[in-house]
């Protein structure tokens, strides 16, 4: 086998992964290959999808952001609570985004202007931006808006079949590989992660990729905020709470380096929907949910686990 | 001790890099090992040590064969390596990283006094006394890093010492230290492999010297029975022209003026004027302010006095960024961290400077893009399968090339170079000679530190000597002689050694 031909498997190998598992599924389970439970496993996965992009880039920087979860709690409140005011849906989903990115921009701005340890300074707005979630919500959801709009961004379907949030993923998977492949801006996140100092001697705006990545990370937590307020109808104070493990999870089951300079976008979505067949192929075999955490915990340190055996 | 590598061979993946190589070292010898970048000698160095395992051939210490699997299995033996790349731990301490894994113990615990000790007995007899045991290693100049990967085999009182290049860093009063050192390790009966692309060197301290060219092993000499022009030819397999290609550029309109340069500390009062098409040599010792100079040229250091003015246009630069969109170009000393993303392919890093030239709107095109690298490798004739390869792969001197294109395709007004040839061999360097007169004659102004006097004399129109953090003087290279710079650097008194350092000459073969 030939370097670049064992580069190729192993950079496969999380895809191999999930058609094993797939496969497992399909046999033990008949529910699993249908039509429809296909697409729910992918409406489910568009959440962890999202804030999973956004990581990747936060991630290939050498950094870690989390703060993804508080981040879609507060700017999903911020959205909800504009709706209910009255606002233009529109407007308030725009705002909500525009909220996220802001809360993103601001653990750039501390990581690279304050120099502080992206792990300590995103640990740090994820307890102040979960406290204001609670703050604003007063602790309980808020609801009692309605608007077809709105609704369509997280149960619509479009040409009645695909779900709008995986047109949405889709969609976002095809800009952020572009970005990463063809872009100055995707090369230089790769040559920050892999060599801060040559590429800041090299010209490149070091602080300035820090600031764009940490904020486009807060923007895609806000969007899958949007997803997930629009399927439950409501904004809870607690949304989106512990959903940064499953977005690290999926950017490192794809083969994504912690060390950063390395990685793809492929991978992540590869890892989210690894993640996501898993939970629903355990909920099909009507594994207790005690269980379901240890297996899910087992296959992703058995992931990592071949992933170091393959690059030896 | 009689170590003899037999037929050995090695690929990786699809390429050959040593083919049925023979290599033989006695105790009590010095034996240079040369060739070309990328001829193999740090893999065959790498199997000797046990980091590689050889497809093919065998070991054999004082007759019996010996399989060597690991790095212990090496250091058992008493063979110790001072590897090419530096490999020091830069938050550890210069004296956790000499000891790294044997540390000095005492009831179970780390005795840091012992260690300290040790370390500082290690390094005087290096000569490094100015390096502080306690010092974080990342934050030493790469010559002192050097220093302590040379202590660090020391340490382990080896009977074979491999060095593979390691006074690519050293400025000569080091290299003085450490040939002593070498030649009392010889009269004690160890063996020596020294690898250096530096002629001189080799011919004032080794025994013998074999040759490999594209991994296949061409010959052994004597030292004392051959010469610079065979050895070249060994290497080369042809014939080189001039070592150190004539420039025929007249200096033209002053570029660059630094007026009373000071920095937090290193380096004061720095005055010198460069020209269209001129190179400026800077030399001096190590730790004497050279490297500082242009960290300050190009914002990497804050200015703290002086004025730099280009082309009459006074200059305020805080940091790379804003020093390339003026037209200056660095390449540093250290490749590996300041010079090259390892982890990135050929094609990557030689662009990374220049990457928006292949952009319309942030999007790159590939094609423009890989147009522009297959030019720079053919032109800087770097050696690699492919320009899709991790850089990491490629030899050092060929790495170096890669730091070079990413300058060179700007093209700069100013070009600071700091040790341009590091570990680069003798075509190479006659090649980034080449460059660096072409670029001279198309008018860029060039400022070149090199601890390689003979480089230094021969490439620069003038020369400005470093004293500890001060301007001992500069000096017109056609009346400056090694002695006389050697004399300014070290702030006066004559060094004994340059009275038999061996001529600048042309080596024609
Ligand atoms: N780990 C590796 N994977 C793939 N190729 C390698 C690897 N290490 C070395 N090579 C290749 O093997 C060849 C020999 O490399 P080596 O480092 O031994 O050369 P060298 O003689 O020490 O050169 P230099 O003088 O530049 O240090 C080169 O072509 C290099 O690209
Ligand atoms: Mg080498």
């Amino acid at each position: 086998m030939t370097p670049q031909q064992k580069a190729t498997l192993q950079k496969l190998g999380p895809f191999i992964a999930l058609l094993l598992v797939a496969t497992g599924l399909a046999i033990m389970s008949p529910d699993f290959l249908t039509v429809g439970n296909l697409l729910t496993v992918m409406r489910q996965v568009s959440i962890n999808a999202l804030i999973a992009f956004g990581m990747t880039l936060v991630i290939l920087l050498g950094g870690i952001d989390l703060s993804v979860g508080s981040i879609l709690g507060l700017s999903a409140i911020s959205s909800a609570s504009l709706m209910a005011a009255g606002f233009n849906p529109v407007f308030a989903t725009a705002a909500g985004v525009v909220a996220g990115a802001a809360m993103g921009l601001f653990n750039g701005l501390v990581i690279s202007k304050g120099k502080v340890a992206p792990f300590i300074a995103t640990l740090a707005t994820m307890t102040v931006l979960r406290g204001l979630c609670m703050v604003f919500s007063h602790g309980s959801p808020i609801a009692g808006f309605s608007s077809d709009f709105f609704s369509m961004l997280g149960g619509g379907y479009v040409a009645g079949l695909i779900p709008v949030p995986v047109v949405g993923m889709l969609v976002m998977f095809a800009v952020f590989w572009f970005v990463l492949k063809k872009t100055v801006f995707g090369r230089h996140v790769y040559a920050v992660g892999g060599n801060e100092e040559s590429a800041r001697l090299s010209g490149v705006k070091v602080d300035r990729i820090k600031l764009w990545v940490y904020t486009l990370s807060g923007a895609m937590s806000a969007l899958a905020g949007v997803v997930l307020t629009s399927r439950l109808n409501s904004a809870q104070p607690n949304a989106g709470a512990g959903y940064e493990l499953d977005a690290i999870a999926a950017v490192v089951l794809g083969g994504t380096s912690l060390t950063g300079g390395r990685g793809w976008i492929f991978g992540t979505l590869v890892g989210a929907l690894l993640i996501g067949v898993l939970n629903n192929g355990l909920n099909l075999l009507e594994v207790s949910s005690f269980y379901q955490q240890v297996i899910k915990g087992a296959v992703i340190l058995l992931a990592v686990l071949i992933d170091r055996g393959n690059k030896k | 001790m009689h170590v003899s590598l037999r037929g050995i061979s090695k690929s990786f993946g699809p390429v050959h890099v040593l083919q049925d190589v023979d290599f033989n070292i006695l105790g009590g010898e010095i034996h240079a090992l040369m060739g070309e970048n990328g001829a193999g000698k740090s893999t065959l160095m790498k199997i000797l040590s046990g980091v590689y395992r050889a497809d093919k051939g065998e070991i054999v210490i004082d007759g019996q064969a010996t399989p060597i699997t690991s790095t212990q299995d090496a250091e058992r033996l008493g063979i110790a390596i001072i590897h090419q790349e530096l490999n020091l731990i830069p938050q550890l301490s210069v004296m956790e990283n000499l000891f790294l894994g044997r540390e000095p113990r005492r009831f179970g615990v780390i005795d840091s006094k012992a260690m300290r000790t040790a370390a500082r007995t290690y390094l005087q007899a290096l000569g490094a006394d100015r390096i502080d045991p306690e010092a974080e290693a990342g934050l030493l100049s790469i010559g002192q890093q050097q220093m302590v990967e040379i202590a660090k085999a020391l340490a382990l009182n080896a009977k074979v010492l491999v060095m593979d290049e390691p006074t690519a860093a050293l400025t000569d009063r080091e290299i003085e230290t450490l040939f002593g050192i070498m030649q009392q390790l010889k009269a004690q009966g160890v063996a020596i492999v020294y690898v250096s692309h530096r002629m001189e060197e080799i011919f004032r301290i080794c025994d013998k010297i074999s040759v490999l060219r594209d991994g296949h092993f061409v010959g052994e000499r004597v030292i004392a029975q051959t010469s610079f022009d065979e050895v070249v030819k060994l290497m080369v397999g042809r014939e080189l022209g001039d070592r150190f290609p004539k420039r025929d550029a007249t200096p033209g309109a002053v570029r660059l003026v630094v007026k009373d340069l000071a920095d937090a500390g290193n380096i004061s009062k720095i005055n010198f004027e460069v020209r269209a098409g001129e190179v400026l040599g800077v030399a001096g010792l190590m730790g004497a302010g050279r490297s500082e100079i242009l960290k300050t040229l190009f914002g990497i250091n804050p200015r703290t006095a002086g004025t730099v003015t280009l082309d009459g246009q006074p200059l305020h630069i805080r940091d790379a960024v804003a020093a390339i969109a003026h037209g200056l170009a660095f390449v540093t000393e250290d490749r590996k961290g300041q010079g090259l993303v390892l982890g990135m392919s050929v094609r990557e890093n030689a662009t990374l400077v220049h990457l928006n030239r292949y952009a319309h709107l942030g999007v790159v095109s590939s094609k423009a893009e890989t147009t522009a690298v297959a030019k720079l490798i053919e032109q800087l004739r770097i050696r690699t399968r492919d320009a899709e390869l991790d850089v990491k792969s490629l030899s050092g001197g060929n790495q170096q090339k890669v730091v070079f294109a990413k300058w060179l395709a700007l093209p700069p007004k100013v070009l600071l170079l700091d040790e341009p040839t590091r570990g680069v061999d003798v075509g190479g360097k006659a090649e980034i000679y080449h460059i660096i007169n072409q670029l001279a004659a198309a008018g860029v102004a060039i400022v070149m530190v090199s601890s390689e006097l003979p480089e230094v004399l021969a490439m620069s129109d003038r020369i400005l000597v470093m004293h500890q953090g001060h301007q001992a003087g500069i000096f017109d290279a056609k009346d400056a002689t090694q002695e006389t710079i050697m004399t300014a650097a070290t702030g006066g008194q004559t060094a004994a050694f340059t009275a038999d350092a061996p001529p600048v000459e042309n080596v024609t073969a």
